[in-house]
């Protein structure tokens, strides 16, 4: 007895110390009382992400870049560790550093620095293995948090009773009590207004369709500008990358800012513009607000997948090149040791102690590394992905919001009121840039395992500066509706864009070869070699023999065939039950007006009870075939 | 506020825990032990999140004389003082939220555990009958235990704001009112009782998240 009580006190104590250290509660909690719920939902969103990308981080930091740190061969020991002679004397400028050239390319933070030994250190800690294994868990992890969230979500959303309660819901549920600003309530109060006189209005007339051929000639024109609007996009992108590898064969010093930043800047400048861009088509097609807003949605993410696309098939481009480049470097590495060797014993010849053959690392002639370019481009994408924020909210929000406030004295129209006014917080807009942002971390970590943790520093910051910024710059919006179930169409849309992000790097993993110079895999054919590797040398015999069978063809068909059966299964039973709901709902409509007809007729009198018989066996159970029946007391006197 | 003397004893801290939704961050104090009445509520759950020191928040509501330990327990805080915090300022529903959870006899003033009550209803962690059942008193502006074509257009009129343009016309009004009870009442009394609204309320999305205070 005495357990159970201690058990409960110390469950609710840890539930205690688990509720303080959530992070971020008060300042989350002030916007929510300024701003509502729905804007509030977005510092939510990113606080779940700051949590997923701290396990990320944990995983890649204590696995990968500190084994590496603390066991590895020190920096300037080996070839791949060491900054080129020709590259050695502005490796620690700042130009180049922030470009993640020169010395921070070779460190930790990429690929290309990690050594392809079998096992480091005194504790024989197998790096190669634990870096393939903990890039497959970090994409796994995510799926499995992503997933558990969104079936989270589903169980809130009550059946999907869309219409039925339409105007009960509008009255009972439609006030925020979390609004603590008045003027925030007082948008709300509007808002509930318009809502209630559009639903009594679309209720009261039937929609008298005027100009239908007008209305479908104007929503094709916007869309086909939309199409335009796409392909104008992707074209840009395609040839910014063109246009910066033609950059990279030129001299660095002859190059502006600019130049050297160019394909960030457009897509950057691309995901900032386009989107007003179909705010503008939408004006023509006329839909209602919530519709339109989930066109537009639909159209921002297209964009931003198509870039993002456009960006990888670019990069995929100047993968293949690389590796072409390297056959002709292999050639001549050969070649160089020979001469080499020949120039050792020549120098051997006359006398035959001399001093032992060595060449410091930093003059050994390097092969290309593909994987460090990639990993070196999704780092410096989200660096400029980030800059490009902020500087966007500071003089997008901030400035503006100064100017309105200062300058509303000396000017003629009203400035608060009319254009440009004070900037409303576009939820949308950001919680895709997060979306976006998270999917280039999820493929880019794979090549540069520091890209998890500069996301932390970066979500971080944003936490603090977005919500000053909202505080400080923003209003509440005017027209406030709540697309509830948003909630889960952005957790779907995170799902998506985890699955597209994991597949190039899958493919990359399954079909290219490792770069021979670089990384934990070079000299192997393939990169999931390692696996076949760690069978071989850390197993039993008769453990990779059970693998080996359990991944007999025959063997993964059947299971797959079984899996594609359940799924059938399990989709087939879930469409049963939601037919069987409706049919219950349609009896309960039916019984109503039954009693409803009955009442009127009904003048007192004895108790009335009214049974019903069932003939499914939807209420009764372990009674098959029979007729069960329910006795319910209708009127009492 | 007083020093030493203004911690609540674990074993009273423990009670309150265990009869609200709240965390100890949620009630934080200090005070020998005190007489605690019995509630209708169902026992709670555990947890809920971080928000500052409901006690302190009551405490702030009393003339500087009256905020001891022993005081503050037994003494009730007027309704118009309960009006000023700015978490009830801008709902319109502020009177009827006081009402509903006083438990004077002129309905017009709350003490400490009144307070605590409001809080725990409010906060995260309460179920959605819980919620639901203290809507439907909150919402029953007659007291008379059911929602009436008077309630609602009461209820319609909350809503849609102070100003005398915001409101809505007579026959906007009926045909809400008409819409709203074919939609909700089963039994077709012309008004909804408690288990026909929370039959309404169970299958909404987002009844729960947007029925919260947070102090």
């Amino acid at each position: 007895m005495m357990m159970a009580k201690k058990w409960a006190k110390f469950l609710r104590d840890f539930e205690n110390f688990k509720a303080a250290c959530i992070p971020w509660e008060n300042k989350i909690k002030a916007i929510e009382s300024q701003f509502g719920s729905s804007v509030a939902s977005y510092f939510l969103f990113l606080r779940w992400m700051y949590g997923v990308n701290m396990v990320l981080f944990i995983l890649t930091f204590s696995l990968i870049m500190l084994p590496e740190y603390l066991w590895g061969l020190p920096y300037g020991s080996l070839p791949r560790k060491t900054v080129p002679r020709a590259e050695e004397a502005s490796a620690a400028n700042f130009g180049v550093l922030y470009d993640f050239n020169g010395l921070a390319q070779y460190s930790v933070l990429f690929y290309g620095y990690y050594d392809n030994k079998r096992t480091i250190g005194w504790m024989n800690f197998r790096l190669p293995l634990s870096y393939f294994l903990v890039g497959i868990m970090c994409i796994g992890y995510s799926f499995l948090v992503v997933l558990k969230a969104m079936t989270k979500n589903i169980g809130d959303d009550g059946g999907g009773d869309d219409n039925t309660f339409n105007f009960s819901w509008k009255v009972f549920t439609s006030w925020d009590y979390l609004i603590g600003n008045p003027e925030t309530a007082d948008n709300k109060f509007n808002s509930i207004t318009m809502n209630f006189k559009e639903a009594i209005i679309e209720e009261r007339a039937a929609q008298v369709e005027e100009n239908v051929h007008l209305i479908r000639f104007l929503r094709f024109l916007a869309n086909f500008f939309v199409f335009l609007t796409l392909g104008g996009s992707g074209y840009l992108i395609f040839w910014a990358v063109k246009r910066s590898q033609e950059f990279a064969q030129q001299d660095p010093d002859t190059l502006g800012w600019w130049e050297k930043n160019e394909m960030n800047m457009v897509m950057s400048l691309l995901g900032m513009f386009c989107p007003t861009l179909f705010d503008l088509f939408a004006e023509l097609e006329d839909y209602h607000p919530l519709i339109a807003l989930k066109w537009l949605l639909g159209r921002i993410f297209a964009l931003l997948l198509g870039n993002l696309y456009v960006f990888i098939l670019a990069l995929m481009d100047e993968i293949n090149n690389k590796i072409e480049e390297e056959k002709l470097v292999k050639a001549n590495i050969t070649l160089w040791e020979a001469n080499m060797i020949k120039a050792y014993n020549a120098s051997l010849s006359g006398n035959s102690t001399g001093p032992p053959f060595f060449v410091h690392p930093a003059d050994v002639p390097r092969g290309p590394c593909w994987e460090t370019m990639v990993g070196q481009e999704f780092v410096r994408l989200t660096v400029s992905d980030v800059l490009t924020t902020y500087v966007t909210i500071l003089i997008g929000d901030f400035l503006r919001a100064c100017f309105v406030r200062f300058c509303n004295y000396c000017w003629c129209w009203d400035l608060e009121y009319g254009y440009p006014s004070y900037t409303e917080f576009d939820i949308s807009g950001n919680v895709l840039a997060l979306i976006f942002n998270q999917g280039m971390i999820w493929m880019g970590s794979f090549f540069a395992p520091s890209l998890p943790g500069i996301n932390i520093l970066r979500l971080h910051t944003s936490m603090y500066f977005q919500c000053w910024a909202v505080m400080c710059c923003n209003v509440p919006e005017a027209r406030v509706f709540k697309a509830s179930r948003s909630n889960n169409f952005y957790l779907g849309m995170l799902l998506l864009i985890l699955f597209l992000s994991t597949m190039p790097v899958l493919y990359m993993i399954v079909s290219l070869p490792p770069s021979f110079d670089c990384g934990p895999f070079s000299g192997k054919n393939r990169m999931f070699e390692v696996i076949g590797e760690t069978l071989e040398h850390d197993f039993p015999s008769w453990m990779a023999k059970i693998l080996r069978q359990l991944s007999n063809p025959g063997l993964v068909i059947a299971v797959v065939l079984v899996m594609a059966l359940t799924i059938y299964y399990l989709n087939a039973t879930a469409k049963g039950q939601k037919a069987a709901n409706l049919d219950l709902k349609k009896k309960m409509k039916q019984l109503q007006l039954l009693v409803a007809s009955s009442f009127q007729s009904y003048a007192g009198g004895p108790e009335v009870l009214l049974t019903l018989r069932f003939k499914t066996n939807d209420f009764c159970k372990g009674q098959e075939h029979k007729h069960c029946e329910v006795t319910v007391p209708l009127f009492s006197p | 506020m007083g020093g030493s003397g203004s911690r609540l004893s674990k074993e009273l801290l423990a009670e309150y825990q265990d009869l609200t939704f709240l965390t100890k961050q949620e009630i934080i104090l200090g005070a020998p032990d005190a007489h605690r009445r019995a509630t209708s509520q169902p026992p709670p759950g555990l947890g809920a999140p971080l928000a500052p020191a409901a006690h302190r928040r009551f405490c702030e509501l009393l003339p500087q004389e009256h905020r001891s330990m022993e005081e503050s327990l037994q003494i009730r805080v007027s309704l118009e003082q309960i009006l000023s915090l700015p978490e009830l300022k801008a709902n319109p529903f502020k009177e009827r939220i006081c009402k509903v959870f006083s438990t004077s006899p002129a309905r017009d003033s709350l003490s400490f555990e009144d307070f605590l009550d409001l809080l725990s209803v409010f906060s995260d962690t309460a179920t959605p009958d819980i919620k639901s059942h203290y809507a439907f008193r909150i919402f029953d502006f007659d007291d008379d235990g059911t929602l009436n074509r008077e309630d609602l257009s009461q209820l319609v009129n909350c809503l849609t704001g102070q100003g005398e343009d915001t409101r809505l016309s007579a026959s906007e009004m009926k045909q809400l009112i008409d819409n709203i009870l074919e939609e909700s009442d089963i039994d077709r009394d012309g008004t909804i009782n408690l288990s026909e609204f929370q039959h309404v309320i169970s299958r909404s999305p987002d009844f729960a998240s947007s029925f919260k205070i947070v102090l």
